[in-house]
């Protein structure tokens, strides 16, 4: 397997995903609370060492697309009190996401 | 991990009331840390990555994760490190510790 081999991307600028709902071990770059979230990719970041792996001292390869998915803060925290179009912006692998 | 699947460093999105943006000053000992950090991240191919740092750090439990500041949390991290590639041994590490309590 050679450096640049990456995982093809799943999803495109617009798509609207859902993050997987799930609670592994070990070390994780999602965050908590946008698990089993529904949100818009705003970009493709790019492919990159899978994190979970680089955790353990391993390559992390084949490098994961890296997506940056905008989320509505009302939809993350019902009782979001500020404004209706505020939004987060997660950057998050593709194996995270599934189609929504 | 708590009932609900969250672990104990993933506190993003938590009520965490005001930020604190005041400045303040680092102990000698915390930059050295910070420096010892960097020459282990920057060496090619690098030591240790950000990802292996964090990953000891949230292995540490809640109760000493809470305790420990900021550079203990990076300095029990980078000791499991260097230990675990060889680079030190507990015996070379037991000795430096004696050496400077004293």
């Amino acid at each position: 397997m050679t450096v640049n081999e990456s995982v093809p991307a799943r999803f495109r600028q617009g798509d609207h995903v859902r993050v997987r709902t799930a609670y592994p071990p070990g070390h994780i770059r999602t965050p908590y609370y946008c698990r089993g979230h529904t949100g818009v990719i705003e970009r493709v970041c790019g492919a990159f060492p899978n994190p979970e792996e680089l955790a353990y001292n391993r390559p992390g390869l084949p490098a994961l697309p890296l997506y940056r998915v905008q989320f509505n803060c009302r939809d993350l925290w019902p009782d979001y009190q500020e404004r209706v179009d505020d939004v987060v912006e997660i950057e998050i692998f593709q194996h995270w996401l599934e189609p929504a | 991990m708590n009932f609900d699947g969250r672990r104990h460093h993933d506190m993003g999105g938590l009520p965490a009331g005001p930020v604190h943006l005041e400045e303040h000053e680092y102990e000698h000992w915390e930059r050295r840390v910070d420096a010892l950090m960097m020459l282990l991240t920057f060496r090619k191919p690098s030591h240790l990555r950000g990802d292996e740092l964090r990953q000891n750090i949230e292995a540490l439990g809640p109760a000493l994760y809470d305790e420990l500041g900021y550079y203990e949390r990076w300095m029990h991290s980078v000791t499991q490190v260097l230990v675990k590639r060889g680079v030190i041994t507990l015996a070379e590490l037991g000795q430096k510790m004696e050496m400077v309590e004293r």
